[in-house]
């Protein structure tokens, strides 16, 4: 069974229709990753699962258990956590505040501490700036605390919605690598990515999404061959 | 950038840490020299309810953006309550003979008050408010005047439309000399709760979990409930605390002034809500400090013998201070949102 299943999900905005019958899973273990082109529908699917948007229907479950009906605040304690577009680290907070809050459900104690020394390692910038307000700094640091955030809550399922936007090439390929070893320390991962050459580097599997639905789903290495997703997402 | 020599801002800004209590330490000494003691108290009294009803303001705009022109009213409401609770007491007892008695009263009427009213600002939140969470900003503020008339209508019904003497529980004429001038105990003590209180306030803020998710809630929703935080408990518990503190400021207002009618809130809460925005709408130190200061200016305004025209002097500066200051003294430079 997979760990987290989207069945047929319907997004709306208003009267905008954005999700059209959406139906992807993450499996135990994998790195899954949803590219498409601007406007596609690529938040709009992450903020559903995290229960930021309504799905007017489908299902979405997570080890089975039914999430749509649920509030953000309970699918976090369910073991899904969402890295968001554009980062949204709370500017006027340190960086250890900021982590904090990413245990918010979590009871302090040793757990928690080992969490924040694994985070540390993995993003050693973080612990040099522990006490700096987020908001003052860069924009690859920041994308690192708002990683790092999420993954303070423990989940089993981590989503992350463009970590490469607006980082410098080798930035971006630490980026990377972070999250291939986040992967391998045993947390599926729904990527969702414009940089698609690198996220079908990492990934496992992918879903092409077009104007609100999936077009195309495949092996991350069978993607990258296909002539079609060559044209149109890989740039050659 | 080398490293080890990275220089870091940090979160506490030093140079306002240590210059701010400066600059109010010698604000104060000088109103003191010019006002005299006497006024001076007045002030500092006036100002801790401008400032306990200006938090409330603050703090609901802070997390929902929502001018919460009800805030006034319920203050209002809470001098009725001020008002019934003291009777109540003051009945039973015929008077108040001993300490033990004054301070268990002074509990009891401050406790139930700011109970009924966080309550009361609660069940207004749940039901006039957070059904519009998602409607259009001008929909809530228009909910907010309706719930301001609905207050004061209440109140007209249940009590009438006069000034009501608000019983004193608190003996009046208790004070110590110091040398020539007569120190009242009655300013000392609520002077003394209504700082108590911005503390405690303070320190819920900035140290308890559901004082962090206030805060994060404010900065950015979206990202504060992808954290856990339920949201809507933490706003109903802004609105819970608001109310408390107006409520709060009630009990002070009816002590201290002895009176009260349907009206009061609309001053009050006027100016109590140009207060937050002269310390900066949002942020609870600069609210408590507006709320100062609007109280010094007022007073100020009387001791140079237009007490008549203090209300205008208020907002007159109030508007010269935001041209040169829009985001008001501790307000964030910049919107915390995209
Ligand atoms: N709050 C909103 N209100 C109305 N329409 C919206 C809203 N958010 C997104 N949309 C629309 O929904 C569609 C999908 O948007 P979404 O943000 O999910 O795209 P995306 O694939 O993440 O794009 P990008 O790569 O630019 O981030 C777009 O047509 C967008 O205009
Ligand atoms: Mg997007």
């Amino acid at each position: 069974m997979a760990l987290l299943e989207l069945k047929d999900v319907n997004t709306y905005y208003g009267a905008v229709h954005a999700l059209r019958g959406i139906s992807l899973n993450v499996n135990e273990g994998e790195i899954v990753t949803l590219i498409g082109s601007n406007g596609a529908g690529k938040t709009t699917t992450l903020r559903t699962i995290s229960g930021l948007e309504h799905a007017r229907s489908g299902s979405i479950t997570l080890g089975g258990t039914p999430i749509h009906q649920a509030k953000p605040h309970e699918i976090v304690r369910l073991g899904i956590s969402h890295a968001p577009e554009g980062r949204r680290v709370f500017a006027r907070m340190s960086v250890r505040e900021n982590l904090e809050m990413g245990a918010f459900l979590r009871k302090s104690g040793p757990e928690v501490q080992a969490d924040f020394k694994k985070v540390f390692d993995l993003f050693p910038r973080l612990k040099e700036r522990e006490f700096q307000a987020a908001g003052t700094m860069s924009g690859g640091e920041q994308q690192m605390l708002a990683i790092g955030r999420a993954l303070m809550a423990q989940p089993k399922v981590l989503l992350l919605d463009e970590p490469s936007m607006g980082l410098a090439p080798i930035l971006v390929e630490q980026i990377f690598d972070i999250i291939k070893e986040i992967n391998s320390r045993g947390t599926a991962v729904l990527l969702v990515e414009q940089n698609a050459m690198m996220a079908l580097g990492i990934a496992h599997r992918g879903y092409i999404l077009q104007i609100g639905e999936i077009t195309i789903e495949d092996d991350a290495s069978a993607l990258a061959k296909n002539p079609k997703v060559k044209e149109a997402y890989l740039g050659v | 950038m080398a490293a080890g020599t990275v220089s870091t801002v940090r979160t506490e800004k030093p140079r306002s840490a240590l210059a701010l209590p400066v600059i109010i330490l010698a604000f104060l000494a000088a109103m003191f020299v010019w006002m005299g003691f006497t006024q001076f108290l007045n002030a500092l009294t006036l100002g801790a309810v401008y400032a306990l009803v200006a938090l409330g303001y603050t703090m609901v705009y802070g997390i929902i953006e929502l001018i919460n022109f009800a805030h006034g009213d319920v203050f209002m409401v809470a001098t009725f309550v001020t008002m019934f609770v003291s009777g109540t007491i003051l009945n039973q007892k015929e008077g108040i003979y001993g300490i033990p008695q004054l301070i268990l009263s002074l509990v009891i009427v401050f406790a139930v008050t700011i109970s009924i009213m966080a309550i009361i600002g609660a069940v207004i939140e749940r039901f006039a408010y957070r059904p519009l969470r998602r409607a259009p900003k001008l929909a809530p503020l228009i909910t907010a005047i309706g719930v301001s008339f609905i207050l004061q209508n209440i109140i007209q019904y249940l009590v009438g439309p006069y000034t009501y003497n608000v019983p004193q529980l608190f003996p009046v004429d208790w004070a110590v000399m110091v040398g020539e001038t007569r120190v009242p105990f009655l300013n000392i003590f609520v002077i003394t709760v209504a700082v108590s209180l911005m503390a405690l306030l303070q320190l819920f803020i900035s140290r308890t979990r559901t004082g962090k998710a206030m805060r994060t809630t404010s900065m950015d929703r979206d990202a504060s409930s992808l954290m856990g935080v339920n949201i809507d408990r933490t706003i109903m518990i802004t609105f819970l605390i608001g109310s408390g503190l107006a409520g709060a400021a009630g009990v002070i207002h009816g002590l201290y002034y002895g009176n009260t009618n349907f009206q009061v809130g609309f001053q009050s809460g006027l100016k109590a809500f140009t207060a937050a925005v002269l310390g900066g709408i949002g942020n609870t130190a600069g609210a408590a400090l507006g709320g100062f200061i609007i109280a010094f200016v007022e007073v100020g305004a009387v001791v140079l013998g237009f007490s008549r025209w203090g209300g205008a002097v208020v907002f007159s500066l109030l508007v010269i201070f935001l041209v040169f200051r829009p985001t008001g003294l501790l307000g964030s430079h910049t919107g915390d949102r995209a």
